[in-house]
């Protein structure tokens, strides 16, 4: 073992702990800004991400029968595709489920429970039981190899890109635009703002497709790393509430800082220990963090 | 009456050893064959639902809930196997009607679902099932109630019933012959295993651990599982460059198979540079996985869809006719067509739909017409069969490259591997 076999080992180790982070955060946002905003336990989330995923394939399979020649292309307007196919069923979710239950927020959780089992279904009955594989475009695969044995996988720096803009966008959608401003005022006094002349219902269903929407977006990059099957959303649903809850629910900034200390701690412990025990280690640091701070790693201001 | 229009026997050696059992069944066979089928007193003493005209079977698979990813093909398959039988005029001259139950990737539900077709339904024969657990979980019911389950998957062995024919492969007759190929193919002497954490992957790896330390005199370099549904391997794909292992051995499965193939490729590690043999990947699953994505990897299995023999090329015509041309068929689906061919052939040899006479009948029965090529029923209720090794193909196909020589005993309860 040559040392820089050592060094390229560390640096694809130190890009598999960004890579987790970035998977990990893609998955949280959207639930983060559902659940740390809103409230709603939203078990139907990784279903939402699911749909960005079968719009990937749809999508790759539409345009291999019908444009072959722009096979090379498709994959980010599938994405866009995917957020709008995600924001709008979102939206009709929350019109349709979610807005009769926001005084009883625990039914919320067995509300969309049963929402996820009906989208599982669904899916089943549209695209068949079978996992699929949507074809994706060439630039997407292996890894680039700045040097001999080092492999930077292309994909993780794909889902790294994505969660980027997405995480930037979020919050500056969130601190610097009018529908941030009514979210953050719906979230610290419902009644206040709506005193002062908030539509607290609409931010309310905006705010749930907007988050659906995002899951989209997870689930459409993350076809490039995982499967594609009816049931690929419950991969990623415990993920998912383990960063936000760990965060602090209502704090974006603490959704970012715990799925950077999962994905470190879960990647490091991987390396030296088995698979399995890695994530029995990661559980329990978070138990016992919990434990300390029930109210998660950051807690934001709120009215209740 | 016959089903064996095209009888290929490639195993001269064997003739003699299989001369005595195999001249059962013809026995049985002629006196049933023409004329009238023989009476439903006569054939059903157990109070089962037949009729004069009619066999009830129950099917038993998970239509619905995670595992329909995987029992899917075998539902379709036993349902092609049971409409050919039908269309040839049925078992003992009465039609094959099937109720199917849904167990809903549930085991209570299975165990439920199996109680009600045993004592409501009374169904002559069960097949299906398609995880262990819910083997496990069925197992007792129809112990208890006295029934018959022909279960189609690969599994880990350290079971035999009565009451259940396993038509997959057990452990020892999947991974042996495998290691025992790689070793002197690939010239393999170090191994990194990998599995989903549960208890088949578990089971396997250690017969795989047992045969290459003690028999093959090779090393394992890391032994690593993961939890199901796990989806994120870069931190296994750095331990697996650092180890450099001349073979990777793997049984992942379900979503997790995906994500680990898709990081493979994009860690750069591809057949080029990495020789990789797994127990878990059929065509089935590459379907979900890209067929780019594994090309160049080995599989071993018993079937692969690309088998070049009158029996498959027939099967998978007619598979393809009924379920549409891009339909694939996997290592399992093959299995669970075989359950009602061997209930069948059982049942004729038999004279009798009674539980107790089948299990008593099935050691010997022989299948000249299935797909994989020949199998014959072993006394411990598992098939004798071939091992085969696949090597992936970009459209999802495997080319088969070896295959062993001769059946292999199953051997549910191996001595020196637990």
């Amino acid at each position: 073992m040559s040392m820089t076999d050592i060094f390229n080992i560390t640096m694809m180790q130190g890009f598999a702990g960004l890579s987790l982070f970035s998977v990990l955060l893609l998955m949280g946002l959207g639930l983060a800004i559902i659940f740390g905003q809103m409230g709603v336990i939203n078990m139907a989330h990784g279903e939402f991400m699911t749909i960005g995923a079968y719009t990937i394939y749809l999508a790759s399979t539409l345009t291999e029968r019908y444009a072959p020649s722009f096979m090379e292309e498709y994959f980010p307007f599938a994405i866009l595709l995917a957020f709008v196919f995600a924001f709008i069923a979102g939206w009709i979710a929350e019109w349709a489920l979610i807005r009769h239950l926001y005084k009883r927020p625990l039914d919320t959780l067995l509300a969309t429970w049963g929402l996820s089992l009906a989208m599982q279904q669904t899916f089943r009955s549209v695209f068949g039981a079978r996992e699929v594989s949507p074809t994706l475009p060439e630039w997407l695969l292996g890894s680039w190899s700045p040097a001999e044995g080092l492999d930077i996988p292309i994909n993780g720096l794909f889902v790294m890109m994505v969660t980027l803009l997405v995480t930037g966008f979020v919050l500056l959608a969130l601190y610097r635009s009018s529908w941030g401003l009514k979210v953050r005022a719906t979230v610290a006094n419902r009644a206040m703002a709506n005193a002062v002349g908030i539509n607290t219902k609409r931010t309310d269903r905006l705010t749930f497709a907007i988050g659906c929407g995002i899951a989209g977006i997870a689930g459409a990059a993350f076809t490039t790393i995982g499967s594609t099957g009816p049931t690929s959303g419950s991969l990623y649903i415990v993920d998912a509430f383990l960063v936000v809850t760990f965060g602090g629910a209502a704090s974006l900034l603490g959704t970012v800082a715990s799925a950077f200390g999962i994905a470190q701690t879960q990647s490091i412990a991987e390396f030296f220990i088995s698979g399995s025990m890695a994530k029995v280690l990661t559980l329990l640091l978070i138990v016992i963090i919990l434990m300390i701070r029930p109210q998660g790693l950051f807690a934001s201001k709120i009215r209740r | 009456m016959s089903d064996f229009d095209e009888p290929h026997d490639p195993f001269l050696t064997r003739r003699r050893i299989l001369q005595g059992m195999a001249a059962l069944p013809l026995v049985g066979l002629p006196s049933f064959g023409f004329g009238a089928p023989p009476p439903t007193a006569k054939v059903n003493t157990t109070n089962l639902a037949v009729t004069d005209t009619e066999v009830t079977v129950g099917q038993l698979h998970s239509a619905t809930g995670t595992m329909a990813i995987s029992e899917t093909g075998s539902i379709q398959a036993e349902q092609l196997a049971i409409d050919q039988i039908n269309a040839m005029g049925g078992v003992l001259g009465r039609k094959i009607k099937v109720i199917k139950e849904d167990g809903a990737s549930d085991w209570p539900t299975f165990a439920e679902k199996a109680r009600k077709l045993l004592v409501s339904d009374h169904v002559a024969a069960v097949f299906g099932c398609w995880t262990s657990a819910s083997r496990k979980a069925v197992l007792p019911v129809f112990e208890k109630e006295n029934g018959m389950l022909y279960y189609p998957t690969f599994y880990e062995g350290l079971e035999q019933s009565k009451n259940v024919i396993y038509t997959g492969q057990e452990a020892t007759q999947q991974i042996i012959w495998g290691l025992d190929w790689a070793k002197k193919e690939k010239k393999a002497k170090t191994f990194f295993l990998v599995g989903s954490d549960y208890i088949w992957p578990r089971t396997s790896m250690k017969i795989a651990r047992k045969h290459i330390e003690n028999f093959q005199k090779g090393s394992i370099v890391g032994e690593e599982y993961y939890p199901l549904g796990h989806t994120n391997f870069n931190s296994l794909i750095n331990k697996i460059k650092l180890k450099k292992p001349d073979c990777v051995y793997c049984a992942v499965v379900g979503g997790s198979n995906v994500a680990f193939y898709k990081q493979l490729k994009a860690a750069g590690i591809n057949a080029k540079k990495q020789f990789l043999l797994t127990i878990s990947v059929t065509e089935d699953e590459v379907l979900g996985i890209g067929g780019e994505n594994v090309e160049g990897f080995y599989s071993s299995m018993k079937y692969f869809q690309s088998l070049n023999n009158p029996n498959n090329i027939a099967f998978v015509k007619a598979f393809k006719a009924k379920y549409g041309a891009n339909a694939v068929i996997g290592d399992v689906t093959q299995a669970a067509y075989l359950g009602p061919w061997l209930w069948k052939a059982t049942v004729e040899k038999a004279g009798s739909f009674d539980v107790d006479k089948i299990a008593a009948a099935s050691a010997g029965i022989e299948l000249k017409t299935a797909p994989e090529g020949y199998v014959k029923i072993h006394p411990n209720h598992h098939l004798w069969s071939k091992a085969r090794i696949g090597l992936a193909q970009p459209n999802g196909q495997f080319k088969v490259v070896a295959e062993s020589p001769a059946l292999i005993e199953p051997n549910p309860f191996p001595k020196g591997y637990q």
